[in-house]
């Protein structure tokens, strides 16, 4: 690869549970303005956006007809991923890679409050035939995934609780998150039961918001910025669909998206390259399985290492210092957006009271939800 | 920029009730277009899917279920999306995969299983339009289409028998594509006769709603070498969006086509279409769409197409030969696979391996389009041999 790619301005609306007073295009509107002014471009500067939508979520049946208009691309390249944000992210550096466009944007957005029916929603997702007819909840298929991964790595439930109380500690002092709350861990484990060892606690609440990110290519991103995040690495990969051919342990998916990231920006020994992570905590366990599959701890470890604060801001290897979906709340195919933003202000130090001291490379990780095993990484540097 | 090529295709044969599931059908085309190049999945690096509303298949996040199907098993898999353009988006979205070096080859699949909604996939259609200002007025797709190509007759004074031979030229065509779900001897009697959906759109004006899947397989250079003598080029891609206000825009000419097909002419070195460009595919979900299509890839003057049909320049044999393959009119409309299909039309007419429809004058250069959400989007590519 020959050409280097930079994100120079994100923008967002901040996050949370309900956003009466606007709609889903006036929060893109917000966050898009707000990029457009952070990077120092107008619209009519950037080649190409990519937006982030899927039907079911956004309640219509062509979802990304009404992509153009607020982000100022009438007329303009653009077009929709129906994924992660961090997939739109790496479609976007792909068009700068490819030449066919010097600064493009990437979109995204959450109006989980609209939902009125989001568990019938996520069933829809199942397999019409094989798994569907099943009548599970969402929560089961997490709840049967966090039995399996404990059983496997020998991780405590408290453990898990762990995660809970630090990321929505996090939260507290992170402006734009909705979740924040002190707790301890007895509350944690002590909350509703919802699809054993699944707990009410453990599961994210959701948020509203938009995030937009500004790329551009090397030359050009000196030009706009003095504080150009570059990527470094970027995946993302795909496993089974099917419950019954997965690795239910295991986030496969995680593993094969953080291995091509790190080929990509040279990384052997991620532990020790990387400062800190900002990881999909969907679920509480998800955390732990995640940084697990990205080879950031061993088997077994991450829990050990959350247990004994190593996660927490202060500790050896930060982990969702913003707060994660448990704190900021699970903003759907908007989780990598938020990741990467946070990334993104803690390498430029403009990450306020959770500022993270001496760092130059963090790494954001997705995941889309049950019932998928889609995930992506990337890797950011300052 | 590194060059990219197509090396294999595959395309089942478009039904309206398959018996098949999505993922069948999309495992259907995949394993064609391997075979059809005699590569295997482990070849494979990367994985583009394109398809339509989740509504149709009657699944969330359907590109997550279908991609088992596709071959996307542990490998880099993105969904891309815009509305009825998707099927020519996909290779163009492949294309960034394979011109940006980060994949050596990527396999680009597209799938609709239209049937599964019930009672007619049509209903999909009716959460399309804006909540607050459209969809208290209960619009169809068809009404608004009606508007649309009762604004393009009106301004060019095109007559509605005239524009009819577009559905006579293309179910003839189909009768010769092993695929095609409605061919058809038809004459402009027929379409004039038969029943009136709205205005000035007749029923044999509309393609019918399909089943089906295609799949194109896209390589880098040095990569497509190795794995055929004859590779054909994706040397121009373009697309773009226009604002989702379609009431506030003249739709007697396709801007956001013209602007996409500048840029994938731009790309591909061409300076004056209608000359350079052998064989076109243009989208035709409606009869008018074919010719409106024609004018915005500039491949006729504005107010001029109507003519040329007439005159037969968009015959088989004629001097622009467009949807020689039978196009959406005649071998159907799964929405995503469709617009794949004429891009796998041009490919085949291109190597010469375009059997019985085959068009004379061995064509070296092609494009291909697609159209849809609020008529607003324009997606092209342009094939050299």
């Amino acid at each position: 690869m020959t050409k280097r790619v930079a994100i120079i301005g994100v923008g967002t609306t901040g996050f949370r549970a309900t956003t009466p007073d606007v709609s889903y295009r006036e929060l893109t509107y917000e966050a898009a303005t707000k990029a457009y002014l952070d990077a120092g471009v107008e619209p009519k500067q950037i080649d190409a956006f990519v937006a982030t939508s899927e039907d079911f979520l956004e309640g219509y049946s062509i979802a990304d007809e009404y992509s153009p208009d607020q982000l100022g691309a009438v007329l303009k390249p653009i077009y929709t991923v129906s994924g992660d944000f961090l997939q739109s992210l790496a479609s976007a550096q792909m068009m700068i890679l490819s030449g066919v466009a010097n600064i493009a944007v990437a979109q995204g957005m959450s109006k989980a409050s609209n939902m009125l029916t989001l568990s019938d929603m996520v069933t829809f997702a199942m397999d019409p035939i094989y798994n569907r007819p099943l009548g599970e909840s969402p929560h089961a298929v997490a709840g049967m995934e966090m039995a399996r991964f404990l059983y496997e790595t020998g991780t405590t439930r408290e453990q898990c609780a762990q995660v809970v109380v630090k990321n929505k500690r996090n939260a507290l002092t992170n402006p734009l998150a909705g979740h924040g709350v002190a707790l301890n861990m007895d509350y944690v484990l002590n909350s509703e039961i919802v699809s054993s060892p699944l707990a009410q606690l453990d599961i994210s609440p959701h948020s509203d918001g938009a995030v937009v990110v500004v790329l551009a290519e090397e030359n050009t991103a000196k030009v706009f910025s003095k504080k150009p995040i570059w990527i470094r690495g970027i995946g993302w990969c795909s496993d089974t669909p099917g419950l019954e051919t997965r690795n239910w342990g295991q986030a496969v998916y995680a593993q094969m998206a953080g291995d091509m990231a790190y080929k990509m920006a040279g990384i052997r020994n991620p532990r020790k390259e990387i400062n800190f992570a900002e990881i999909n905590d969907e679920f509480s366990y998800k955390e732990l399985q995640h940084l697990e599959a990205l080879r950031l701890f061993k088997k077994g470890e991450a829990g050990l290492v959350t247990e004994m604060g190593g996660t927490e801001i202060s500790g050896e290897f930060p982990v969702n210092p913003s707060g994660g979906c448990l704190g900021v709340g699970n903003l759907f195919d908007l989780n990598g957006g938020h990741t990467v933003l946070e990334v993104v202000l803690q390498l430029r130090g403009e990450a306020g009271k959770n500022q993270l001291s001496n760092i130059t490379t963090g790494l954001a990780q997705s995941w889309r939800g049950v019932p998928t095993t889609t995930g992506a990484v990337v890797i950011l540097s300052n | 920029m590194r060059r990219v090529a197509i090396v294999g295709a595959g395309l089942t044969k478009f039904y309206r009730n398959t018996l098949e599931t999505p993922k069948e059908l999309a495992y259907e085309a995949t394993k064609m277009a391997l075979d059809s190049c005699e590569m295997r999945l482990s070849d494979i690096d990367s994985v583009v899917m394109g398809t339509a509303p989740d509504a149709f298949d009657g699944i969330h996040m359907k590109g997550e279920y279908l991609s088992d199907g596709a071959g996307a098993f542990r490998k880099p898999y993105m969904r891309n999306f815009v509305g009825g353009g998707t099927g020519v988006f996909a290779p163009i979205h492949g294309w960034f995969h394979v011109a940006s070096g980060m994949f050596d080859t990527c396999l680009v699949v597209c799938e609709e299983k239209m049937s599964s909604a019930y009672p007619h996939p049509a209903g999909a259609f009716l959460t399309i339009f804006d909540h607050t200002t459209e969809q208290p007025l209960f619009p169809t797709l068809i009404w608004i289409f009606a508007i649309e190509m009762n604004r393009f007759m009106t301004t060019h004074g095109y007559r509605k028998e005239d524009i009819a031979r577009v559905a006579v030229k293309n179910k003839k065509n189909a009768m010769d594509h092993p695929s095609a779900q409605l061919p058809a001897e038809i004459t402009v009697e027929d379409v004039l006769n038969s029943e009136v959906m709205a205005w000035p759109v007749n029923r044999l004006d509309i393609s019918p709603t399909s089943d089906g899947a295609a799949c194109l397989i896209l390589a880098a250079e040095h990569v497509a070498r190795r794995i055929t003598e004859k590779p054909i080029w994706l040397d121009g891609v373009g697309w773009c969006l226009d604002s989702a206000y379609w009431c506030t825009r003249d739709l007697y000419y396709p801007d956001y086509l013209e602007v996409a097909a500048r840029q994938a002419y731009k790309m591909a070195g061409i300076k004056e279409p209608s000359k350079e460009i052998h064989i076109a595919e243009p989208y035709d979900p409606f009869t008018y769409k074919e010719l409106h299509h024609i004018e915005g890839l500039m491949l006729a003057p504005r107010g001029k197409s109507v003519q040329m049909l007439v005159d037969g320049v968009f015959n088989r044999d004629g001097n622009l030969p467009c949807s020689p393959s039978g196009g959406l009119l005649g071998v159907g409309n799964p929405i995503a696979a469709a617009g794949l299909m004429k891009v796998i039309e041009l490919y085949q007419q291109l190597k010469g391996e375009a059997g019985k429809r085959q068009v004379p004058g061995n064509p070296s250069c092609g494009v291909a389009n697609a159209w849809g959400d609020l008529m607003q989007v324009g997606t092209v590519v342009v094939l050299r041999k």
